[in-house]
This record gives structure tokens, sequence and C-alpha cells, in this order.
């Protein structure tokens, strides 16, 4: 379209300038950590707790919590960044990355191109593993050192911060491996197939 | 969660489109609703949102989401927007734009905290704040389509005064006795209120919200430690997680 219409008498008001190369087009920080769900936040003990990495009808590997607390632990520091235009900065997560669950079932690499995570309450995403190897996510289980509050997807959720936050599910219980993409909860109700904030992949077609 | 709905939006580029303030209301010290004129606005349903867009003198841009709080069946389009303290869109959007101004908005935007009338009911709203928006549009959505499906409201606020749309919702329940709206008042309450003057808790929702073999369509919008209480509450009622939809904003404080 045209130049956009100019809003006189609006003009920024942020405090601090933040650094271009941290905040993608369209976002905002803040301080805050607010909470997106569609329903109630699932009440999960870590006693009720598993986790399962599936390929196809095969289980690839499954842990409780015991016995996940005791893989690999990694520590990422991040910048998140919500599809409702919030981002948050230098956020501090623990949990077992990707590579170190693959390695865990004794994979060297994704055994399928596509992942759908399912979590408690039924919601899903599907996540290319390619974006979470190398370090690239994990199942997070700690936030700045603590156990992760059930509102914000503990005891465990997903963490792929490169993308919109959506992808990294709450409440995740399993990593399910497969050959065709399939769209996961929000991505069959008109956002991104894959959500990159820095190419603003907001909404289908962005 | 599992059900998507079949009223989920079909998948489409949404442009930005520039929006024009026909009119302004004024619904509380704190809360003004924008009546919008997009020209070529696809029709939404209700519960769904926009992405608005402003942009300064210098250029610089601001992006926020908005619920709707008009029906699909009127044809200008509502946004209620609540002055944040210390915001930078809405303190602009309530206190500084006139009619005849324009920003850019693209929309509607989600499709699973949605409503209409052929999804059916008993419909079980509940809100606090300016999380009445998107709950609004449902009841409007029914209100125009003269649909007698029973529903019930509760709408928590801090004051009378602090109450949106209190005028319509009454003029909605005093007409139409399937309709039932109940306000709870948790800071101050005039002299001679009646109704409840506490946060909503488990007793308020047994008694607005119908019981579950009822099978209610519930939806659940406001503050996020509102919205946290009331669908644990629900979900400790007996209701299943997946019939409570819920929109939460603003601090968690965690």
């Amino acid at each position: 379209m045209s130049e956009p219409p100019i809003s006189r008498g609006f003009r920024s008001r942020r405090q601090e300038q933040t650094p271009k190369n941290r905040l993608p087009p369209g976002q905002y920080v803040t301080t805050d950590f607010p909470v997106l769900s569609a329903g109630p936040t699932p009440q999960i003990t870590v006693e009720n707790w598993t986790f399962t990495l599936q390929l196809g009808g095969a289980i690839l590997g499954t842990w409780n919590w015991a016995e996940f607390e005791t893989l690999p632990q990694t520590t990422i520091k991040t910048d998140i960044h919500c599809v409702t235009k919030w981002s948050k900065l230098d956020t501090a997560w623990q949990g077992v990355t990707f590579d170190d669950l693959l390695k865990a079932v004794g994979l060297s690499e994704p055994p399928a191109p596509y992942i759908m995570a399912h979590c408690d309450g039924g919601y899903t995403t599907n996540v290319p593993p390619a974006d979470l190897v190398g370090g690239q996510g994990m199942i997070a289980t700690r936030y700045e050192g603590l156990p992760i509050l059930p509102m914000h997807g503990g005891p465990a959720r997903l963490l792929v911060p490169h993308l919109y936050f959506w992808k990294s599910a709450k409440w995740v219980r399993r990593l399910r491996f497969m050959e065709k993409d399939e769209r996961g909860f929000w991505e069959s109700l008109g956002y991104h197939n894959y959500g990159d904030p820095w190419k603003e992949q907001r909404y289908d077609g962005d | 969660m599992t059900a998507i709905d079949s009223t989920a939006s079909p998948a489409r580029r949404l442009e930005w489109q520039q929006a024009e303030v026909r009119e302004i209301v004024t619904e509380t010290f704190r809360v003004k609703s924008l009546l919008l004129r997009v020209a070529s606005w696809p029709g939404h349903f209700p519960g769904q949102h926009v992405d608005i867009r402003l942009t300064a003198e210098d250029g610089y841009q601001a992006q926020r989401s908005y619920s709707i709080a008009s029906p699909p069946e009127d044809e200008l389009l509502a946004l209620t927007v609540e002055r944040v303290e210390n915001g930078e869109v809405s303190p602009y959007l309530v206190g500084e734009l006139r009619i005849g101004d324009r920003f850019e908005l693209r929309g509607p935007i989600g499709g699973y905290f949605v409503w209409t009338v052929p999804t059916g009911g008993p419909l079980c709203l509940i809100a606090g704040g300016s999380g009445m928006a998107p709950l609004m549009a449902m009841l409007r959505h029914r209100d125009r389509q003269k649909a007698h499906i029973p529903g019930s409201v509760l709408y928590s606020s801090r004051s009378l005064e602090d109450v949106i749309y209190r005028n319509e919702l009454d003029a909605m329940a005093q007409c139409d006795s399937n309709l039932r709206v109940i306000y709870t008042l948790t800071r101050k309450q005039p002299e001679e209120w009646l109704g409840p003057r506490r946060r909503i808790d488990k007793a308020l929702l047994a008694e607005v919200c119908y019981p579950p073999d009822k099978n209610p369509k519930i939806f659940v919008c406001g503050p996020t430690s509102l919205v946290e209480e009331v669908a644990r509450m629900l979900v400790e009622l007996g209701h299943e997680p997946q019939t409570i939809k819920t929109e939460r904003f603003g601090p968690t404080g965690a």
C-alpha cells in the first residue's frame, strides 16, 4: 500500500534504545512476562510427568522426571519474541538440549524432517528438527534458575527462541517425528507455519 | 483444545489497510471505543482481534493487538481501548486520536477464541475489566441475530464507574429472559448495591455458569491473574478444560 498515515502527536516512549539487532520488526521490549494460553493452565505434578520421543508408532525413548533430570543440563541465555508483539531480552533457561535427547536414544541426527510437539491440554505445534539441532532448541525445566511456573509452561516447555514463542510449546510431553509436515494448533488457525520473527512471519502468507 | 473450530479463518495474506476513525465513544474514565471505517474489511468472527500500526512523524512505528468489540453485522469496526499508564500506544489512542484520523490495521486474527450463533450454547462469558471487549462482540452478534441462546455473563470491575458497556448490557438483559448479566464490584460499590462485591470465586462461578452437564461454551477474558484463577476454578467445578477458552492480558508480576 501507499505511505502509511502519520499519527500526529504519536511518538516513541521508549526509555532506552534497544540495539536494532536485538529487536525484530514490530516488536517492543517488556520487562514483564505476559501469559498467552488458549485454555486453562494444566496442573501437572512432576510425579505424573513423562517425556517421550516418538517416530511413527515407535517410542524412541521415554523418561520420567527423575530420569529426565539425570540427562546433561545446558543453560541458554536468549531473547524471546511473542507474536503478540512483546519481546523479552536476556532470559535464562536450563534444560536438556535436543541434541542431547537424540544422543540419549542413540541417534546422531533426527530420524525424520518434521516434528510435532504434543502438550498437556491438547496444544500442538510443528517445528522442523533442523531448527532444534546444534544447540538451538531444548526441553527447558528451569527459568532463571527456578522451576518454570505452570502458567509459563512448567514443569517443562519446548524452547526454540529464534522462532516466535508460540513454537516454544508450554507443558510439552512428547515430540513426534513426522515424514510429512503437519500444522499444529495456531498454525491451523491462521498463524504462520514457520514463524521467523526477523522476517515478521506472524500470519499465513507473511 | 484439540478440536479445531470449523470457523477458522481461511489461509490468505493479511494486508495492512487504512482505518479511519468515524466515532469515539467514551466508555469510562480510562476506556474509549474507537469506531472505524475499514474500506475492504473481509468480515470477522466475534472474539477475533486486529493488529494496529501507528507511524510517528519521525517514521517510528509501533504495533499492538486489540480485540474487536463490534459484531460482524455492524458497519463500523469497534476497538475498545483501555489507557495503560506509561503505555506507548494506548494513551495516544485514548487521549489524542480524533475523528477523521487514520492509522493502519490488519486482521482479523485468531480463530479459537470465537463464538457464533451456529456454535450454540449455553454461552457463559466471564470478564475482568476491558476483557469484556471480545465478549461484547459475541453478545452483540447474539443480539443482532435475535438468537435466544441462553447466555450468562459474569463481569468483574473495580467499581460501577469502571463497568464498560453497562447501559447496553443492561438493555440486552432487560428485554431477553434468556440472558443474565451479573456484575461484581471488587473495590468500591454504591451504597445501595445489591450485587456481589468480591473477586470472582467458586461460589459465584457455580451460581452464574451453567453446570458441566449442560455443556456450556465458556469464554474467559481479562487480566492474567483473573483468567488463571477463573479457569482453574472452572476445572475444579468439573468443566472439561477443552470447553474453557481463554485470553489473558497485562502484567503477570512473575
